[in-house]
């Protein structure tokens, strides 16, 4: 059976659409607490984060890249549900959005977590794109290890 | 008897089971040549057959089938050297791929040559292969790495290359095709201004040997790098071409079995040509159907190769004139432009372009084709890239362009191009 770019849909959903085309939480921060630099070896994908902390919690984010649509807008989106968290809810939603894109279906719970992120969902039927999803992802937490690694 | 004229596409087609695949649930539209080719089924078979009837160790068995496998090995060695026009056998050594052939010269050849203050000279064109091997060897002798830089229409500046090839130059390493631009770059004359100075020349192979026919003392160059596996072979084999002085006062670089003379508990002594540079079991396997891979480029006649190909990319460069919001990296004239054509969107992402055509059946490649300085040298971060070989048609090039304009359409209605 033929199929054209209707497929597609699934992977680029309006609401990922809206963050790569309008990216949210791009400023530079002042004095940013941590900052990483993070590039996918294997297609130049690349994502420079920046936070702020403020005691645990991560007052202040940004995000700026260049790269497909799926990896910006993934970065695009960390920052939305990242905010104004603490750095164990941060990473705990790591966890969650690595889940999500790596294996079973979501729970409602999950899904209320990852708000929009959970678009992301479709990427997991195109597997060769799933590294661009988690990208931004792997960024935290290297900026939160820089600041307070994680015990070994 | 002698090669026919032209290619007869389908009959070349019939001989690669892979282009009967549906992708997607269309026909697989194969074009990520220059990554790396499909294999026919005699290599297929080649392999089987070894495998099968004369699986044995090589140089080291007085049995029948170990004088059998032997004997292929070798054989294949002389068809290498043969589709290359290589002075000896002896001159043709077995690698892994063309990464390995340019590191071996980094390591033998420029490890005993290359000391603090000499130049080496390298193209703005190259693959990561043969641009880091250098870039270590400068940092680990203090010599200096002078690259050549492109010209605005996409070829290599050979008037900047005259000055950049001094008397402090000891190597000259350049990509004879640019797998990114297709540039097909003059190694004769790089190879002339080397000697002139007393440098030697390296040259990576890697897209040229596939593709057009290649003599190396024509080319006068001194070692010629490529792989089977962009030439219809299998993956895992490559070859290094060295000159046969050159190569008798290398080093060698691996040790073990096959490449010594005589082992004692204190000292070794090293083996002849080529074995030296060959420690270990070496691919006996993927060597065989390596030679079948040049049977079957030899039947065809690399000139008829070259020709189709030049036939397709011209082709393909005046049906990607229509893309308005198509941009061609490298030369848009097919004057001494192999059968590689790279190009980015506007404003989509090479990746996404790719997710998208192979929705519909199209292998291209996407990234940054191990070319990272030669992308950014372009003011982009990525390309998508198409590249043809011996079965592609021009049909498969109209696939490409109406791929392409529905995906326009599709990431245009997205509101993202
Ligand atoms: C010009 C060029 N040089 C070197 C290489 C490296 O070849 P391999 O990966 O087989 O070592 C390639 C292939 O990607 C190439 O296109």
């Amino acid at each position: 059976m033929q199929q054209g770019l209707g497929d597609l849909d699934e992977l680029y959903q309006e609401v990922l659409l809206d963050h790569y085309r309008n990216p949210r939480n791009t400023e530079r921060l002042d004095d940013p607490t941590s900052e990483v630099d993070a590039i996918n070896p294997f297609c130049g994908d690349e994502i420079h984060m920046q936070i702020g902390l403020y005691g645990d919690t991560v007052a202040s984010i940004s995000v700026t890249g260049q790269g497909c649509s799926i990896s910006q807008a993934a970065g695009s989106l960390l920052t939305e549900i990242v905010d104004g968290r603490t750095t164990t809810e941060a990473r705990e939603l790591r966890e969650l959005f690595r889940e999500m894109m790596t294996g079973e279906e979501v729970s409602d719970e999950v899904a209320d977590r990852l708000e929009d992120s959970l678009a992301l969902q479709g990427v997991r039927r195109f597997p060769v794109r799933i590294k661009c999803a988690l990208l931004s992802w792997s960024a935290l937490i290297d900026a939160l290890d820089k600041v307070a690694p994680t015990k070994p | 008897m002698s090669p026919a004229t032209h290619l007869d596409v389908e009959n070349i087609r019939a001989d690669f089971p892979i282009l009967t695949r549906q992708v997607n649930g269309r026909p697989l539209t194969y074009l990520d040549n220059a990554a790396t080719s499909q294999k026919p089924n005699q290599v297929i078979q080649s392999l089987v057959d070894y495998y099968e009837r004369y699986n044995s160790n090589v140089h080291r068995g007085v049995h029948t089938l170990s004088i059998e496998a032997t004997e292929a090995y070798e054989d294949a060695r002389g068809k290498v050297k043969r589709f290359i026009n290589a002075p000896s056998t002896e001159s043709i050594i077995w690698t892994r791929n063309t990464s390995e052939s340019l590191n071996l010269v980094a390591y033998t050849w420029a490890e005993a040559n290359v000391s603090a203050g000499d130049e080496i000279v390298t193209t703005a064109m190259e693959h990561h292969s043969d641009i880091v091997p250098w870039q270590q060897l400068a940092m680990r002798k203090s010599a200096t790495l002078k690259i050549i830089p492109e010209t605005e229409n996409g070829r290599l500046d050979m008037e900047q290359a005259a000055d950049l090839i001094t008397e402090r130059t000891k190597i000259v390493a350049t990509t004879h095709m640019s797998n990114v631009l297709g540039t097909v770059v003059d190694v004769k004359a790089l190879a002339d201004a080397a000697h002139a100075v007393g440098a030697v020349i390296l040259v990576d192979g890697a897209q040229s040997v596939p593709h057009m026919p290649v003599d190396v003392q024509a080319l006068n160059c001194d070692f010629m790098a490529f792989s089977a596996h962009k030439m219809l072979g299998p993956t895992g084999i490559g070859v290094l071409y060295g000159r046969p002085e050159i190569l008798e006062a290398m080093p060698p670089w691996m040790f073990g079995g096959d490449m010594i003379l005589e082992v004692s508990y204190e000292d070794a002594s090293w083996n002849d040509l080529p074995y030296r540079f060959e420690a270990g079991t070496p691919n006996i396997a993927d060597a065989i159907a390596t030679g079948v891979a040049v049977d079957y480029l030899e039947a065809l006649g690399m000139e008829n190769v070259w020709e189709h190909e030049q036939k397709i990319t011209e082709y393909a460069l005046r049906r990607f004139a229509e893309l308005e919001t198509i941009n061609l990296l490298g030369p848009h004239e097919i004057e001494d432009k192999g059968a590689v054509l790279s190009f980015s969107h506007d404003s989509v992402h090479s990746h996404d372009l790719g997710t998208a055509l192979d929705q519909l059946g199209i292998a291209i490649r996407t990234g940054h084709h191990c070319a990272m300085p030669l992308i950014r040298s372009h003011d982009i971060v990525s390309a998508a890239r198409a590249s043809f070989y011996i079965y592609n048609t021009e049909a498969e090039v109209d696939v490409l362009i109406d791929g392409l304009k529905e995906t326009e359409r599709y990431f245009s209605k997205a509101g993202i191009a």
